[in-house]
């Protein structure tokens, strides 16, 4: 009884605090164009906070990443198109800061690997049970006279 | 003869892979920079130390130069500072210090405590600069050449040893490839 109401009031709190901190993060205030706004918001979650590794800019409180997210503001305000402020960002940062890896050359053995280690998978079960099925079947009683 | 070199084979590629993974002098957190080869970014701030004087990096065109970037709210900024003073002291290139994300009265007072080896900083206070240069944390150490190109980049404290293995010899290079 008792461990369920910590339980909710601890629920009850982080409700609260949610959106605060939602608040506190857009210092410099929402796009005024919804649209804007839309990719404002699409764009700093794509993008990563390099000083938290972890986290993109949209999530992040560091002051770098509020200085990107202005950045980010900025062009879209300026009518830079999505391209363009990710190549931005990848011209400054290198393809780290980009959350979602492209397809390239170099990114081959990134998309690929999984795919492969399947196949490889595949192929260790495919050889295995093969060889199971020719075994002999040793519990099987031997033929009686 | 497979059964023993696959998974011998295997094993010896994870022995490469963890050896390079986990090797605990790489700095995980130390990315490529994509700048380098590339044109140093341009710039023209206020100096830190006097509001009215402009510093750029057009000013020193055709010279080798060390960018440094940093902040008085930087812990290994204090520490790096004294290799700085050192290596200013030997005077074999000019350094120009990048204080961002900063308050211009502290940055100078940092200057006065700890002594000033740059021979320009300038005063980024809304990282613009910094953002341009890739600079993600502080302190942040550029060599750009006298062709204007940013042919190296180390990121955390600078030490002698550093200095003397990876950018002496890299200034040398420069300046036997021909230029000033």
């Amino acid at each position: 009884m008792m461990r369920a109401a910590v339980l909710a009031a601890a629920l009850l709190f982080a409700g609260a605090a949610a959106p605060l901190w939602g608040l506190d993060l857009d210092v410099h205030g929402q796009l005024k164009d919804p649209v804007l706004q839309a990719r404002f918001e699409e764009l700093t979650k794509q993008l990563r906070c390099l000083v938290c590794q972890n986290e993109s800019i949209a999530d992040s409180n560091a002051p770098l990443a509020e200085d990107l997210r202005r950045e980010v503001r900025e062009m879209l305000s300026a009518g830079k198109s999505d391209t363009e402020i990710l190549d931005f960002m990848t011209a400054r940062y290198g393809e780290f800061v980009r959350f979602k890896t492209p397809l390239e050359g170099k990114t081959l053995m990134i998309w690929g690997s999984p795919f492969l280690l399947l196949g490889l998978g595949a192929l260790v079960i495919f050889r295995v049970t093969r060889a199971r099925a020719r075994m002999p079947f040793d519990d099987e009683p031997a033929p009686g006279p | 003869m497979w059964k023993f070199l696959v998974p011998m084979g295997v094993f010896l590629a994870l022995i490469v892979l963890f050896a390079l993974g986990l090797n605990p002098n790489r700095d995980i957190r130390a990315l490529p920079s994509p700048l380098l080869g590339k044109p140093a970014p341009a710039f023209q701030l206020s100096d830190v130390l006097d509001p009215a004087r402009n510093v750029s990096n057009a000013s020193f065109q055709g010279q080798i130069y060390v960018f440094n970037a940093w902040g008085t709210w930087c812990v290994p900024c204090r520490e790096e500072q004294e290799t700085l003073l050192a290596i200013a002291k030997q005077g074999v290139v000019p350094i120009i210090g990048l204080n961002f994300n900063d308050d211009r009265t502290r940055a100078q007072r940092w200057l006065r405590e700890l002594g000033n080896p740059y021979t320009a900083v300038a005063f980024d206070p809304d990282e613009r600069v910094a953002i341009d240069w890739g600079v993600y944390g502080a302190p942040e150490t550029f060599l750009v050449d006298q062709h204007g190109r940013v042919i190296y980049k180390y990121i955390s404290p600078l030490t002698l040893e550093v200095w003397q293995t990876e950018f002496l010899p890299r200034i040398q290079a420069a300046r036997r490839s021909g230029g000033a």
